[in-house]
């Protein structure tokens, strides 16, 4: 069975001249399915970086990027924008949901954006799944009122709205209390047990990578262990 | 399409307090677009039936002897004074049933013009005569509409004086007074109503007779010496003139030869109107715009997560030129409302009082008014949308 993901001497650089950056140097990964894995690293060290790449957000300065067979660096913006549609999630650190919506609005959005309207199995699907995260309660709440580990857990619901082959998390725990992310980790890998889905979460906390399975750690641009 | 204009309605309603400043402005702006188009409706109704309405639309005189009369250029009025003999129509009258048959003309009236002199014992005044057919006196002029005493309807002996002129002579109705041609024929005559114009030419100056006291007066067995006619909607003169020039092959000349000053006047103050609605509907484009720039910028850390989540850039597009399109709809319904309530307390088009703005309602132009500001809004918003679409997810949502 060949890779989910694959990347192979990646590089991203940002501005040019004097003030040019290299980021990614080099870069080579592979998830295979069903992981749940742990990008750990100093901060500056280019995992943001390497997760938006991988999220399709952004486009490396060069090497090659295949998810599903689908070679991603020579895809369009619409073509791009369709396939992480699809098939990858996002958890981020910050600015996670749309403050102006409910949380099941917000759980919702993936598979709205791409049915063109909020369809009753959508909003059947997004209330089982803010249920399995615990907010059974907290279905129609404006977001704006929830706490910090209750957002996270609703980014993580939304992430996994359109059933996607892999979720990729930005230190997703960066701004929880200890209680609130262990209860975000516990969930997420409860999911990856489940349902089989790859995860790739970034962190610098030692004992949120100890959760995972495998450790990816990184340094100067590349993958060191 | 239905889901981002659920996302636009969400944005605008998420800040309400701000949104309804926005639709008030723009609302203000369609009330400006709205009371500019009725008080300049009704300025010009109001010129045109202070002037035009009571007016010939198309008249028919013989070519003059006295070169004066029609000069070009010179208002209708001066033509009133004619106080030559009169030059005679030997055989329109035939064709009077054939120019009322035209589609377009309401009103046909043949008349005997000329000059005299009223006499009421030592009192002596020059006036314009000015002979109408029975039934025909206020065909043209609204005669009936300006009777203060007395009818308007002319018998043989009587005569129709304006207020000024009764005053000047002591004259009042029922009383009699004679009335001398310049040809010197002379007539004894009943005063039969009196008359206020408001303009003192007339209202000093013209004594209506019946048309065959007229003919009598200026020994016109036959003929006569004008014909005025009047059309269903003034602009058409320039049309039916000519048609009844090839027709009977009478100089049948429209209003609009001797008054171009009138319609000059009317198309400037229409310019100056479309110049005023214009600026309404900029400040409205410039609002929208401005306030729609903002949300932009505020809102970028969403328009990245959408981005993240696969909304299209042409999504994100039409989430603002909807929150554009619903502010544009709704400022234009909600300012056409209150313009409708504004000029309600106005007087209509058939009543204007002086003193007062001559504001016609019905001009108000509401479904332009709405049209025009929405497709402003959506304008206005395509500027901010296309800046929305173009935010880069990755440094939005900063990471
Ligand atoms: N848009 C950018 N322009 C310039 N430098 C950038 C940009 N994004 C990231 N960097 C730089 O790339 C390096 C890695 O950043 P990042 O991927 O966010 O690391 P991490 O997430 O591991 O903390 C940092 O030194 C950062 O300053
Ligand atoms: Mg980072």
């Amino acid at each position: 069975m060949s890779a989910l993901v694959e990347v192979t001497d990646l590089v991203k650089t940002f501005g040019s001249g004097e003030a040019e950056t290299r980021v990614l140097q080099g870069l080579n990964l592979t998830l295979e399915t069903g992981q749940l894995a742990a990008l750990l690293g100093p901060s500056g060290s280019g995992k943001s970086t390497l997760l938006t790449i991988l999220g399709t957000l952004m486009q490396p300065t060069s090497g090659a990027h295949h998810m599903l067979g689908v070679d991603l660096t020579t895809a369009s913006d619409p073509e791009r924008t369709q396939f992480r549609n699809l098939h990858i999630g996002f958890v981020f650190q910050f600015h996670n949901l749309l403050p102006d919506f409910t949380a099941l609005e917000n759980v919702m959005f993936p598979t709205a954006i791409r049915e063109g309207r909020e369809t009753d199995a959508a909003k059947a699907r997004g209330a089982d799944l803010l249920t399995r995260m615990g907010l059974a309660d907290r279905i129609t709440f404006p977001t704006a009122h929830l706490s910090g580990g209750q957002k996270q857990r609703v980014a993580v619901a939304r992430a996994l709205m359109n059933k996607p082959e892999l979720v990729l998390a930005d230190e997703p725990t960066g701004n929880l209390d200890r209680v609130s992310a262990m209860q975000v980790m516990d969930l997420i890998a409860q999911i990856n047990k489940d349902e089989g889905t790859t995860f790739l979460i970034s962190t610098h906390d030692e004992k949120i990578a100890a959760l995972c399975h495998r450790q990816i750690a990184v340094a100067d641009g590349k993958v060191t262990g | 399409m239905l889901y981002a204009l659920k996302i636009a309605a969400r944005y605008l309603t998420a800040s309400k307090a701000q949104t309804a400043l926005l639709i008030f402005g723009v609302a203000i702006g369609v009330f400006i677009f709205i009371f500019m188009s009725a008080l300049i409706g009704g300025l010009a109704e109001l010129i045109l039936s202070r002037t035009a309405g009571d007016m010939a639309h198309i008249s028919i005189q013989a070519e003059a002897v006295d070169p004066i009369l029609l000069l070009p250029g010179k208002p209708l009025l001066v033509q009133q004074k004619s106080s030559k003999t009169a030059n005679n129509l030997p055989t329109a009258m035939a064709f009077v049933p054939l120019i009322e048959a035209l589609p377009g003309v309401t009103a046909v009236s043949p008349q005997i013009t000329g000059a005299g002199v009223l006499t009421r014992g030592s009192q002596v005044t020059q006036v314009s005569i000015n002979g109408l057919e029975a039934g025909k006196e206020s065909a043209i002029t609204r005669l009936d509409s300006y009777i203060t005493q007395g009818t308007a309807r002319l018998g043989a002996g009587g005569a129709l004086i304006g207020q000024r002129l009764a005053d000047d002579m002591d004259l009042l109705l029922g009383q009699s007074v004679r009335l001398r041609s310049s040809g010197g024929i002379e007539v004894v005559l009943t005063v039969t109503g009196i008359y206020q114009m408001g303009q003192g030419g007339f209202d000093r100056r013209t004594a209506y007779v019946s048309i065959g006291t007229a003919r009598t007066l200026f020994a016109m067995p036959q003929g006569v010496t004008r014909i005025e006619i009047k059309l269903a909607d003034l602009y058409a003169a320039d049309t039916i003139a000519p048609q009844i020039k090839a027709m009977t092959g009478l100089n049948a000349v429209s209003w609009t030869v001797d008054g171009a000053q009138l319609l000059e006047a009317l198309a400037a103050q229409a310019q100056t109107g479309y110049f005023l609605k214009g600026f309404a509907l900029l400040t409205i484009i410039i609002g929208v715009a401005s306030a729609l720039l903002l949300s932009t910028y505020r809102r970028r850390p969403e328009i990245g997560i959408m981005r993240a989540m696969g909304a299209s850039q042409g999504f994100v597009v039409l989430v603002f030129v909807m929150q554009g399109g619903l502010v544009g709809l709704m400022g234009g319904l909600f300012g056409a409302g209150i313009g409708y309530l504004a000029l309600l307390p106005f007087p209509g088009r058939d009543n204007f009082q002086s003193g007062v703005l001559p504001i016609d309602i019905n001009q108000g132009s509401y479904g332009l008014a709405i049209l025009l500001t929405l497709i402003g809004a959506i304008l206005a918003s395509i500027w901010p949308a296309r800046a929305a679409a173009r935010v880069d997810p990755v440094e939005a949502i900063g990471q």
